[in-house]
């Protein structure tokens, strides 16, 4: 480069100058966008707190709904669609949970490589399939010959938790050090054992947080739910998960639907009690994942 | 800690051969079943849903693609308005939402002081976490009236001579639905292109900067021509969001099955919304089969994307040495 044009790089001029308020702009630009994505957040959180919070009584978890409303009537509450939400998403873990520790497990400690990359494909086709898919497949698979139930609605949230709780169960038995493996096979400790004894526990913690993810996701799906377990109004709270559940999503989704406004002031508290759970348990879980993360990084 | 007890376990009480060898083909029978059943799931998936679709598909084959209209009364059923409306939702909340995740995923990568980074990524991908049907509420109940009374009528008034923004009526419209969708994809977009971002090499960022180029500069000719690939998985994913999203883009879009029009202040439907108010209402077996086949095109479509996306991180992990994702 010759001397000529470093002086330009040095002597501020138009040119520098414009480029200079370019990247000033960009880098505005770049604020403005961060600024947007957080306050959107905050405008959604602030709307639903604002409006539900104050709709907030004890009536919304011990009364059942009131089948049809009408403006300065009793008001009921929604403890059917909190005992059914409990239910539907406390089976669906069962159902997901080991079978995914047990696909992580085989990828990570016994598939061969080719198998591998299948399986982890399988998972991330299986997590881009649209959640309302997954409930008109189940309603084929079990609605139409059985009618709806909680357990129909548990198995469609279970087909969205398994990649989650697999993937992210894969990704901590990863970070499980070969040392501790070798040494256990090293003294003679059979594979199964070493597996399940050694292994295992090391990435208990990991799994445990992944799968309380998987859970604050599934638990405000309403697609898988429309078609499986849906219901109208029922009596009140019902434990039975043979029998079609009503759920917290399926209710606020047909609620916003209604004219009253008692009944948009009972979708808002509904949607202000499942978004305070979810952030919670999200914030709260993803908080341990870094923290035992970090830990078995520094193990390792 | 554990380490040691099963030494200990191990030294009391030997394993024998065919015990050890039993066990371990029970564990990798059980593990590599659960593998095989997610395997069996997807195709499982595929097989329920074409088998759903099959009266629908024998009866109109693929000019249900290319007409308009849901007519259970006459059993006329048409995706065209249904694919157009899914379309311009989905690429519309995409043109919305890259822009704003790029500068997001640049301000947390080159522009934010340290102690800000960690909270804002936190509350970026909180942002994922709000289940679609309190955004969908939110939607309806707060942000409709807001774009109908301030946002729709001046686009209109400044703007009107493009087609695209022409009278608007209600808050349920497809605007409102591309706003809603934006929300919903930004945080994945802005979280892939993060850590792609995050993943290029300090030396060549250092090498620009050393030339004396401008940070904006740098991030157009370093940044972005590294990152390109993956940010275009990011996109196709993002976009796959937005297809298949239904509960929340039913709640804000009005339900019109009219005309397929370009007037993004009115009314329309996509696939997903049609299947979420309609799907429980069927009163035919064409119908439902109709329904069906509209969620095969979702699962074909979701397929594709996802492929798409993953042929390309693949192609630029293997490029550039490095494991995206």
């Amino acid at each position: 480069m010759s001397s000529a044009d470093l002086s330009v790089l040095q002597r501020p001029n138009d040119r520098l100058r414009r480029r200079r308020w370019v990247n000033r702009g960009m880098e505005l630009l770049a604020w403005l966008a961060a600024a947007t994505a957080v306050a959107l957040l905050g405008i959604v959180v602030w709307s639903v707190a604002k409006r539900g919070a104050s709709e907030l009584n004890l009536d919304l978890l011990t009364k059942p709904q009131v089948a049809f409303p009408v403006p300065g009537g009793p008001q009921g509450g929604l403890v059917n669609a909190f005992v059914g939400t409990l239910v539907i998403v406390g089976i669906a873990t069962l159902m997901a949970l080991p079978v995914g520790v047990l696909v992580a497990l085989y990828v990570n400690e016994f598939a061969p490589a080719v198998v591998r990359r299948g399986v982890g494909l399988t998972l991330d086709v299986l997590n881009g399939i649209p959640a309302i898919v997954i409930g008109i497949f189940v309603f084929g698979l079990i609605v139409v010959g059985h009618g709806d139930s909680g357990l129909a609605g548990s198995f469609a949230l279970a087909v969205l938790m398994l990649p989650l709780v697999a993937r992210s169960a894969i990704e901590v038995l990863a970070l499980v050090p070969g040392s501790l493996r070798e040494a256990s096979l090293g003294l003679g400790v059979p594979r199964w054992r070493t597996t399940l004894g050694i292994v295992l526990p090391q990435a208990v913690g990991g799994i445990v947080t992944g799968a309380v993810l998987a859970v604050a996701r599934v638990a405000g799906e309403t697609a898988p739910l429309l078609f499986t377990t849906a219901v109208g109004v029922s009596a009140g709270a019902d434990w039975n998960p043979t029998h079609p559940l009503a759920s917290v999503p399926v209710t606020i989704f047909e609620l916003s639907d209604q004219a009253l406004e008692s009944q948009h002031a009972q979708a808002w508290a509904a949607a202000f009690v499942l978004l305070m759970f979810i952030l919670v348990t999200s914030l709260t879980a993803r908080w341990l994942a870094n923290r035992s993360r970090r830990k078995l990084q520094r193990a390792a | 800690m554990s380490t040691y007890d099963a030494t200990g376990s191990a030294a009391r009480r030997p394993f024998s051969g065919r015990r050890a060898r039993a066990g371990d083909l029970i564990l990798q029978g059980v593990a590599g079943l659960a593998a095989l059943g997610a395997v069996v799931l997807v195709g499982l998936i595929v097989y329920k849903v074409v088998q759903g679709s099959r009266l629908s598909l024998s009866t109109f084959g693929l000019g249900f693609l290319t007409s308009t209209g849901w007519d259970p009364v006459h059993s006329q059923f048409g995706a065209a308005n249904l694919i157009y409306g899914t379309a311009i939702t989905s690429f519309g909340a995409l043109i919305l939402a890259t822009p704003l995740a790029l500068g997001v995923a640049l301000f947390l990568t080159e522009l934010a002081p340290g102690w800000i980074r960690g909270p804002v990524t936190a509350l970026v991908e909180t942002l994922a976490a709000i289940p679609s049907v309190v955004i969908g509420l939110w939607g309806i109940l707060v942000l409709g009236p807001v774009l109908r009374d301030d946002v729709m009528p001046q686009l209109h008034s400044a703007l009107g001579f493009i087609p695209l923004f022409g009278p608007s009526s209600s808050g349920s419209t497809i605007f409102t639905a591309i706003v809603v969708l934006t929300i919903m994809i930004l945080p994945i977009v802005s979280s892939i292109s993060r850590e792609l971002f995050l993943g290029v090499p300090a030396e060549l960022k250092e090498a620009a900067l050393g030339l004396g180029v401008t940070r904006w500069e740098m991030v157009r000719g370093v940044i972005f021509p590294y990152a390109r690939g993956g940010v275009a998985a990011a996109m196709i994913l993002g976009l796959g969001r937005a297809l298949g999203e239904a509960i929340a883009v039913a709640q804000v879009i009005g339900a019109f099955n009219g005309p397929i029009h370009a007037n993004l202040f009115f009314q329309g439907n996509t696939i997903g919304a049609e299947l979420a108010n309609e799907f429980s209402n069927a009163t035919s077996n064409l119908e439902l089969s109709s329904l069906f086949y509209l969620a095969l095109i979702l699962l074909v479509f979701s397929l594709l994307v996802n492929l798409l996306a993953q042929v390309i991180v693949r192609r630029v992990a293997r490029k550039q040495g490095l494991v995206a994702q």
